[in-house]
């Protein structure tokens, strides 16, 4: 472009382009360093699988008891994690969380209970046992041991960090879930569900997925007001503003029909995409690319220009 | 090897793609258009300023995130002057969101793409939407209870387009590397583009005070 030609007839003033970047980059630190130093920046310690079963045990147990019997939420998500298919989300006959398949891999009753614990069993006889009869047993008998436990955690307590059940006949369900407790308890499982065989390891998908399925977490997040319904995406922990940007993506959540639909990630996402191209797309498309001509906010932004054109109607025609 | 002798002059007879692209690059950015003294005199609007703050906090993004990244991510959980040199990452990713949306906002009302601008729209907005993703990496590679929960709960969203698949925020390590590397390199590429065609077609005009439908600037407004 000639910009002699487009800007024929229009005054210049001199303008140092690098003097305003470097003022700018030095008001912008000035602020930025002020900001850290009087407000510093959020850091609420992430919760471990140790902190959850210390401060909950009973969640805990409920949590892994369903982990064990294949009922949690992780369990039954479906792609990427699980076969199951709870939480696929569909608009129609369309759903692309099923194109790419299980590709995480994960089973929860191996990965999050007995894979550890036959860890832990190595010189414990009694989990051993109480491994070796689970495994033993059918998948009726298996379901009756797991069902009967689970009802009895419903009255369950805590006595010194222990959950005590009523008298009942779980098989060796309590035996496992003690002794899963008391690895969680010592921060073992910690170390367990990261565990790959290999030595290094940055993959926290098992124990996010196992703490996401109790509600000690949800719990801390509520306190923090970072649940959806709390327009969780535009909070940070300690009152921080988090991020504010998402306010759109946010803003869906809360009203209907996005609120109550089932698959409202799924629509959140598409209408964010929607809106997303559109917005790129402005200079294509009329009556988005015409509103800024019907509302006079360039009038305030140039109006030492308007001023000017007022006493020089030709400045030249581009 | 050519020898002295046999050298093409710098000029319109060197064929070579050096040559080309020199002249290619004299001829559509000049040096006097990257590096302007003298502007129309309607740029002194604050709107203007927007732009070059949004800049400006990106450059204190990136100089705090190389300071995190060399000394790894738990490094400022336990340090002082890491709580601090991460604060100020925080604020500026703050610094630099609010004036992107400001630049974004003021930039629309102007029509800032009008007379083949279009091109430069698109790219504003693209670098809106990879700083999105690139803040959003950043916030799940916190390694705290915000990162836990923000990963737990964004996971389903990601899932439901099919992405999970192969972006899995609860993988802190793909996270994290993605954030340190490669959206930062891709984040700063599109903003020295989208400078740089500022720079080559100069400022839009302001918009000529008549009715849209007569203004006669609508063919070219979607021109590149």
């Amino acid at each position: 472009m000639d910009q002699d030609a487009y800007y024929r007839g229009i005054p210049t003033v001199p303008y140092d382009l690098l003097k305003e970047i470097v003022l700018a980059l030095v008001a912008s630190g000035v602020v930025i360093i002020a900001l850290a130093l009087a407000l510093s920046s959020p850091d609420v310690p992430p919760l471990t699988i140790r902190t959850w079963a210390q401060q909950d045990p009973l969640d805990f147990v409920t949590t892994a008891t369903s982990e064990l019997g294949g009922t949690s939420f992780s369990a039954a998500y479906g792609p990427p994690y699980t076969d199951g298919s709870a939480s696929v989300q569909t608009i129609g006959p369309i759903a692309p969380q099923r194109w790419a398949g299980n590709a995480v891999h994960l089973d929860p009753t191996q990965d999050f209970v007995l894979g550890p614990l036959g860890t832990a069993a190595i010189g414990n006889a009694d989990l051993a046992a109480a491994l070796h009869a689970y495994g033993s047993a059918d998948g009726a008998t298996q379901q009756g041991w797991l069902t009967a436990y689970s009802g009895a955690l419903g009255t369950a307590t805590t006595q010194n960090g222990a959950v005590v059940v009523a008298p009942g006949d779980y098989g060796p369900v309590p035996v496992l879930m003690t002794n899963l407790l008391g690895v969680a308890r010592s921060g073992g499982l910690d170390g367990l569900l990261l565990s790959n065989g290999r030595f290094f390891e940055t993959n926290y998908t098992r124990p996010l997925l196992f703490m996401g399925d109790g509600g000690y977490f949800a719990g801390l997040a509520a306190d923090q007001h970072l649940l959806g319904s709390q327009w969780g995406m535009m909070n940070e922990t300690g009152s921080y503003p988090g991020q504010a940007w998402l306010w759109l993506y946010s803003m869906w959540y809360q009203i209907p029909p996005y609120n109550t639909a089932p698959n409202a990630d799924l629509l959140v996402v598409l209408t964010m995409f929607a809106l997303t191209f559109l917005l790129a797309f402005v200079p294509f498309i009329p009556i988005l690319r015409d509103i800024p001509h019907w509302i006079p906010i360039h009038r305030l932004i140039w109006r030492d220009y308007y001023r000017w054109r007022r006493t020089h109607p030709d400045p030249g025609t581009g | 090897m050519s020898t002295p002798d046999s050298a093409p002059t710098p000029g319109s007879t060197d064929t070579s793609w050096t040559g080309a692209t020199r002249r290619f690059l004299e001829r559509r950015l000049p040096l006097a258009h990257l590096l302007p003294s003298r502007q129309p005199f309607f740029v002194g609007s604050w709107v203007y300023v927007f732009g070059v703050v949004a800049v400006t906090g990106l450059i204190w993004v990136i100089g705090s995130g190389i300071v995190l990244a060399f000394f790894g991510p738990g490094w400022w959980h336990v340090s002082g002057v890491g709580r601090f040199v991460n604060s100020v990452h925080f604020w500026s990713v703050q610094l630099f969101f609010v004036f992107a949306a400001l630049h974004l906002w003021g930039q629309y009302f102007m029509a800032s793409w009008r007379d083949g601008r279009a091109t430069t729209w698109l790219v504003g907005v693209v670098i809106f939407i990879v700083g999105l993703v690139t803040g959003f990496t950043g916030y799940v590679s916190q390694q705290n209870l915000d990162a836990q929960w923000i990963a737990l709960n964004a996971k389903d969203g990601i899932n439901g387009t099919g992405a999970g698949a192969f972006f899995n925020v609860l993988d802190f390590g793909q996270m994290y590397g993605i954030h340190v590397m490669l959206l930062p390199v891709l984040v700063t590429m599109l903003v020295v583009l989208h400078v740089v065609q500022v720079r080559l077609r100069g400022v839009v005009k302001p918009i000529e005070p008549r009715a849209p439908a007569a203004s006669g600037d609508r063919p070219t407004d979607v021109a590149s």
